[in-house]
């Protein structure tokens, strides 16, 4: 296997539809004009104002909005399939923008590859044929792009279909070569559209399994568009939550769950099973150094309030040490911060609340 | 009144005049560069003899397996083997053989020279909303104006014969295949363009690999659509010297020969079909991914 992931410096990008879309960027980023102002005024569309986003090697950063958010605008910028109004964007040091045809072509072909909402397959191929298609343009020897895609077929678990047509194959499975195409390029950025958005719920999970046990060996820097706020809190590192053309929100899945920006983020974060998003790290009392009587059970940071939940009631403990993956004690977690933590609040105030006390809970320790 | 019933127009003088005028800066063009247009166009009629003598010279069981064999691996049906070859048996009994192959020879030259020049004009188009723009109108006016209009320019500079025919048809059966792979192209699925894209395709590897493939069923419908319309082409370019099934036509027409006309109409019509067949069952065979049936 190769290079690993490579970071990603989006700043103050701007992206503006019309006519002379250059001549807005300065009312826009100002606030001297609005979205609808520039519509109904000047005809023209807003579609990124100002964002900045610094995506850290080897992570996924998930970019979650509604249809109509600007988030499938803002990934293909990354490797400039659009072009921005303002802004730059530095991929490992190479600013992306100052490119010429053939540099951004060479750029694509071993920095990026991108897995696609509509899968967007070579219909007249088959599985195998469209899995190399990038290793075939860059003129890689045919033995090689034969290895590599079987490898990454069967790695996704389409072997024994390499040589059917997409035609012949789910919608899943489709998705499932789309992956394949992507990974076989074995570029160290990896940019997903929505790619999960046309598949059903349990296809969707099964697949979003597929990525993170993936990702464990290949830490490639990957960036996910999705709509799902439980899509993006199961698979981003890091989530920006984008709405009318704008980054309202960026931070962890804890962030967002915890301290929604806005009503706006709060509306869906209430929809959240906090259970299966909130770390107990997040949640427990740490340590701070004082030695205490050891309970029995014992649980590593990054688990999930539910998995703690299933195992103090099991142990028939109230309280469990979090460890750290050295298991090393890190903070103790009871029984009774799982389950307040675990209840959705009702109202955004009442989530900032929570957040407080939890808080407190941890400076008075 | 006398304006309001009789259009005002230019006066004889005038518009004699300029007729003249036309006439004369023709004539004096085909003078001056008739040899040269004619010696360009030699390699075409290098090709129409050599094709027309391996038809006409080859023993006749030898021609009937080789279309055969064609109309098999471009159909992979023994029902359109059949037909084929049963057209051909029929017309040879009814004696038209020689003007038959004769008549095939122009139609695969023709063809041939409309595919090597439509698919580029085609992707030119496709490719640029300008070039659409200039080639359209061009079109029109090629498949429009009465062909005996551009047979009298054409047979001023090249006289009569084999060229000057072919020439014609090709100007005939030439735009199904232009805009055809202009439409082909224009319709590839802009996802997978997209994507094609993404993965660094340079326009050269996108043409190649996405756009030609994407768009080669419509292609093969305007192949098929130029075939049938120089098929339609026959009897007119028998009039300026072409040899084939139009000429019996042609004599049948002027002497009213009932039965001659209907027999070699019939003929034309029977290698239509052929024609026909064949390269549709071709197009849709290249379409089979695109059956749809989960494994």
């Amino acid at each position: 296997m190769s290079e690993t992931g490579a970071c990603i410096e989006i700043k103050n990008l701007c992206k503006i539809f019309g006519a002379s879309p250059a001549a807005y960027v300065d009312a826009i980023n100002s606030g001297g004009i609005s979205k609808s102002e520039l519509m109904s005024r000047h005809s023209h569309v807003l579609g990124l104002k100002n964002i900045s986003i610094s995506i850290p090697a080897g992570s996924i950063q998930v970019i979650m909005g509604l249809s109509g958010s600007g988030k499938s605008t803002l990934i293909r910028h990354i490797n400039r399939l659009i072009d921005p109004t303002a802004g730059r964007i530095v991929v490992n040091g190479i600013d992306v923008m100052g490119l010429n045809k053939t540099e951004l072509q060479d750029f694509r072909r071993h920095q990026t590859a991108m897995v696609f909402q509509k899968f967007a397959l070579l219909p007249h191929r088959t599985v195998l044929k469209n899995v190399v298609y990038g290793l075939e343009i860059q003129g890689v020897p045919l033995a090689r792009q034969m290895e590599a895609g079987m490898r990454w077929i069967e790695r996704v678990g389409l072997k024994g279909f390499e040589n059917h047509y997409p035609s012949q194959l789910s919608g899943g499975m489709q998705q499932r070569v789309g992956l394949a195409r992507a990974l076989t390029n074995d570029a160290p950025i990896l940019l997903m559209d929505e790619a999960y958005s046309a598949l059903d719920p349990l296809i969707r999970m099964d697949m979003q399994t597929v990525l993170l046990d993936l990702q464990k060996e290949i830490k490639k820097t990957i960036v996910f568009i999705t709509h799902d706020l439980d899509e993006a809190l199961r698979l981003g590192d890091r989530i920006a939550i984008l709405r009318n053309g704008e980054v309202i929100q960026q931070g962890t899945s804890q962030d967002i769950v915890l301290r929604p920006a806005d009503d706006y983020i709060a509306s869906f974060a209430r929809e959240v099973n906090r259970g299966r998003v909130l770390h107990v790290e997040t949640v427990m009392t740490p340590l701070g150094g004082a030695a205490i009587a050891r309970p029995a059970a014992t649980i590593e940071a990054g688990e999930t309030l539910e998995t703690a939940a299933r195992l103090l009631t099991q142990a028939n403990e109230s309280e469990a040490i979090v460890i750290d993956t050295m298991r090393r004690p890190v903070g103790r977690i009871s029984l009774q911060q799982v389950a307040r933590a675990m209840v959705t609040p009702n109202t955004a105030k009442e989530a900032g609340d929570t957040v407080e006390s939890l808080s407190q809970a941890t400076a008075a320790s | 009144m006398d304006w309001l019933f009789t259009f005002p127009h230019m006066d004889d003088e005038t518009l004699r005049a300029l007729k003249k005028a036309i006439d004369e800066g023709f004539r004096s063009f085909t003078r001056g560069y008739g040899d040269s247009i004619e010696a360009f166009f030699q390699p075409l009629q290098f090709f129409l003899i050599q094709s027309e003598r391996f038809m006409t010279r080859t023993p006749w069981p030898v021609i009937l397996i080789l279309i055969a064999a064609i109309a098999w691996f471009a159909s992979r049906s023994w029902k359109i083997v059949a037909g084929c070859v049963a057209t051909l048996l029929l017309i040879g009994f009814f004696d038209m053989w020689d003007d038959t192959m004769k008549t095939i020879s122009m139609i695969f030259v023709a063809t041939v020279l409309s595919i090597a020049v439509g698919i580029p004009i085609g992707i030119l188009m496709a490719r640029s909303d300008r070039v659409q723009q200039i080639v359209n109108p061009v079109l029109d006016v090629m498949q429009t104006l009465p062909s005996f209009v551009y047979l009298i320019p054409v047979v001023m500079l090249l006289g009569i014969g084999k060229v000057p025919g072919l020439i014609a048809v090709v100007i005939y059966a030439i735009p199904p295949m232009i805009r055809l792979t202009n439409l082909g192209i224009r319709l590839v699925d802009k996802d997978v363009l997209e994507a094609a894209d993404a993965f660094g395709s340079s326009s050269w590897q996108k043409l190649k690999n996405v756009q030609i493939p994407l768009a080669l069923p419509t292609i093969m419908a305007g192949i098929n659509q130029t075939i049938m319309m120089a098929l339609a082409m026959v009897v007119i370019a028998s009039m300026i010297g072409v040899q084939g099934l139009g000429q019996p036509v042609l004599k049948a027409i002027s002497n009213q020969y009932f039965t001659l006309g209907l027999f070699n109409g019939m003929a034309i019509v029977g290698i239509a079909i052929i024609f026909d067949r064949v390269s549709q069952a071709y197009g849709h065979r290249l379409q089979k991914h695109r059956v749809i049936g989960h494994v």
